[in-house]
């Protein structure tokens, strides 16, 4: 009788774990199924994209009138934004596969330019026409790797789900075509990926590219790095001071030094160039109370910790309290002109108002010292070339980059349409309005509503 | 004779305990600021008092958040304008003397109101009932601001007309890092709470850092969401852990990182070398090591 009730339960027991084991399996397969479909769905459009992309640069080569290669352009480059979206969801974080990433971005940013120039007045160049025909040929290079790739993956029925696995898990997996084919995708994408856009092109995306040779001094040693250290704090001695010097890899060679001080319980990081100890950026970790100075008051406190290390005139252009940190924007000044590329942040404490920060990478790589060019326009006719709306409330002379990295001179015009607040820029040149800009109101905070 | 001295003393004592209680938390209070000098860029109870008390005199016409933004800015420019004083855009001593005697300001009505979440104005000459949206409701029908102009001219608002301005945002809102959003926040902070919540505060803004130089990179997408979601890209994300609730030391550290500080000296990659299984990663350039995450090019 136990017995019987014993095997009856045991059959239960086991009927159900079965039950549950293939409940589990099937809602497994339901989300691999339905994370590979989103793959392949990022990679057949990826396809489609560049077929589409190899097509419209093609009929750029063929056409003739202005008319119709600025629409067809403006095409490529809602293509190459839309190859880079489908890219970027793949499950390729672990392949090199940035520098098909790259030649889409240079590809769009080439194509947006051109088709938004007046080719009536600057048609294309014949430079810029060998570039599409580059392009054109690359482009199919491209396709058939993919295609290839898809045509081998559809035919021994690869799944992604299975390479993401096998990527991540580093252990060689069974097939590897995909893998291979991206790789082949990729090594014939970087041919390209190098090739010269133009100057335009290029400087928009190695603007970030800063560096430091021009910095003036001799290389400094990590004990002198440690002295700068301490003279720029003006430390006390049971300071905790270690330095470390930056790998090959970096775009400055830097010493990093690390500061613990045992009385305040701050931790302070900070880089400094090799070459003339200038330091780079300053960052401190510390518990910060309750607010207990006024913005203002921190202000103050950062003007006068610039005062005491920098030469150039500062002048502050942004504050913005984050809780109990208030964080200052700085640009350099020359005859009342605002200098934008030498841009200063303060970061300063609103509890006792000791400065938590200092990020001059900006300013140590574009500072020099700027001619200020004679403005060819007068104010009067700047303000002609506003939108009648824009009601100004205020004018600085300013040297900005523009959107192709180039410096200008500029008028600085801060005013309102209706509530908002814009801030343009007309140049002083040739009156062009080279930068419109909305400024930011606070922003609500929805998580609390 | 002692006791009740001391009696006396206690009772004196609660007096003014009371008074003190009252003038404190009595309604309309007329002198409340405290000695600050507020500037733009500031945020808290006193740029919530006035932004009050500048839209009490219709000067202000946008919502009461507690931030000093542009619209606060020239609010203020413009009340510094029409009362001769110094236009700087700062409410120090007399700016704010001057407005405290031409307004009035209720401190536990408006933040009763913020706290509650209601949309609300603070117009004066207008019923304080009238001005609430309670926060239940949907969004009012369109916040038709008139220009803060406008309203300045006259010395006391209309109040038919002022009634039906709703204003836009319930709760104290805050200062967002320039060409983010809060959104973006919020997702960088899960993403260095979920890859680096035991590594040190340095290392925490490092890779927010590398996030945002990969958003500026050409070889990456150019959102702050396609860069953390890119499949693979982040361990964090594909092991779940970027679903963690993040603390506020990962939020400070995304905050520095927005804010332009970048400990990596510009990475865009960066791996645990006791863990990593990739060898390619081995190959990129390395800048340096911070914490665990050895942070290459």
């Amino acid at each position: 009788m136990i017995r019987n009730a014993l095997i009856a339960l045991l059959v239960v027991a086991v009927a159900g774990t079965g039950y549950w084991g293939y409940k589990q399996q099937q809602e497994k397969n339901a989300i691999r199924i339905q994370s590979e479909n989103n793959y392949q769905r990022a990679f057949h459009d990826l396809n489609f994209n560049m077929d589409a992309l190899h097509d419209k640069i093609g009929e750029t080569l063929a056409m003739n009138s202005k008319r119709q290669i600025s629409p067809t352009l403006a095409q490529v480059w809602r293509l190459t934004s839309e190859a880079h979206n489908n890219v970027g969801q793949l499950p390729l974080g672990l392949l090199p596969f940035n520098k098909t990433e790259d030649f889409l971005t240079k590809m769009g940013d080439f194509s947006y330019r051109v088709s938004l120039r007046d080719l009536e007045k600057k048609p294309l160049s014949n430079k810029e026409y060998n570039k599409l025909k580059e392009l054109y040929a690359n482009s199919s290079n491209i396709q058939d790797e993919l295609r290839k790739t898809e045509a081998v993956a559809s035919k021994k029925d690869i799944r992604w789900t299975d390479v993401e696995m096998a990527l991540s898990k580093k252990d060689q997996p069974h097939d590897n075509t995909i893998i291979d084919g991206f790789k082949t995708v990729d090594k014939s994408a970087q041919g390209f990926g190098e090739t010269d856009f133009g100057p335009e092109v290029a400087s928009m995306h190695n603007a970030k590219k800063r560096n430091v040779n021009k910095l003036e001094g001799r290389n400094i040693t990590k004990e002198e790095a440690k002295k700068e250290a301490i003279k720029f704090f003006q430390l006390k001695k049971n300071v905790k001071i270690t330095v470390k010097e930056t790998g090959k890899g970096s775009q400055y060679r830097a010493y990093s030094i690390t500061m613990y001080n045992p009385d305040t319980k701050a931790t302070t990081y900070m880089d400094v160039t090799k070459k003339g100890g200038y330091p780079l950026w300053v960052l401190q970790d510390r518990k910060v109370g309750a607010q207990k100075i006024s913005v203002n008051k921190a202000q103050k406190e950062a003007i006068s910790f610039l005062n005491m290390h920098m030469k150039s005139k500062m002048e502050v252009v942004s504050a913005n309290q984050y809780d109990n940190i208030a964080v200052f924007t700085f640009v350099s000044t020359k005859d009342g002109v605002r200098i934008y590329p030498d841009t200063v942040s303060i970061k300063v404490a609103l509890d006792n108002g000791d400065i938590m920060g200092y990020q001059g990478t900006d300013f140590l790589t574009s500072h020099y010292d700027r001619k200020i060019p004679a403005a060819k326009i007068t104010e009067q006719q700047a303000r002609t070339k506003l939108n009648p709306k824009f009601k100004v409330m205020e004018k600085h002379m300013a040297i900005i980059q523009n959107d192709v990295k180039q410096e200008v001179y500029c008028y600085e015009f801060l005013g309102v349409i209706g509530d908002e607040t814009y801030i343009i820029y007309i140049s002083a040149q040739n009156g062009d309005e080279e930068q419109v800009k909305k400024l930011r109101e606070g922003q609500p905070d929805y998580a609390s509503m | 004779m002692k006791k009740s001295m001391r009696y006396i003393k206690r009772t004196l004592l609660f007096l003014i305990a009371i008074f003190c209680f009252l003038t404190g938390f009595t309604p309309e209070t007329t002198h409340a600021f405290t000695p600050q000098v507020i500037q733009k860029g500031a945020t808290g109870d006193d740029v919530i008092e006035l932004q009050s008390r500048l839209q009490y005199i219709g000067f202000y016409n946008g919502p009461i958040d507690g931030v000093f933004s542009w619209r606060t800015y020239w609010a203020l420019r413009n009340f510094q304008y029409e009362n001769r004083l110094k236009v700087d855009g700062l409410a120090g001593f007399t700016t704010k003397k001057k407005l405290a005697d031409q307004t009035k300001f209720d401190y536990g009505w408006v933040h009763k109101q913020i706290r509650k979440g209601n949309k609300f104005t603070t117009y004066g000459g207008v019923p304080k009932e009238t001005q609430v949206k309670k926060s239940t409701g949907k969004t009012g029908a369109g916040a038709k601001g008139t220009p803060a102009k406008q309203g300045a001219k006259g010395n006391a608002a209309k109040p038919g007309a002022k009634a039906a301005v709703k204003v836009r945002t319930p709760k104290q809102g805050a200062n967002i890092p320039d060409g983010y959003s809060q959104n973006d926040i919020n997702l960088m902070a899960n993403a260095v709470y979920g890859e680096s919540r035991g590594e040190p505060y340095i290392g925490q803004v490092a890779v927010a850092a590398v996030i945002i130089n990969r958003v500026e990179s050409s070889e990456f997408p150019n959102t702050v969401s396609g860069v953390i979601f890119e499949p693979g890209a982040f361990t964090a994300v594909a092991d779940g852990q970027i679903y963690l609730t993040p603390n506020e030391k990962a939020k400070k550290a995304v905050m520095d990182a927005l804010n332009g500080w970048d400990p990596t000296g510009e990475a865009l990659y960066y791996f645990n070398p006791d863990t990593a299984t990739s060898g390619w990663i081995w190959t990129r350039p390395q800048i340096k090591k911070i914490g665990k995450h050895i942070y290459t090019k």
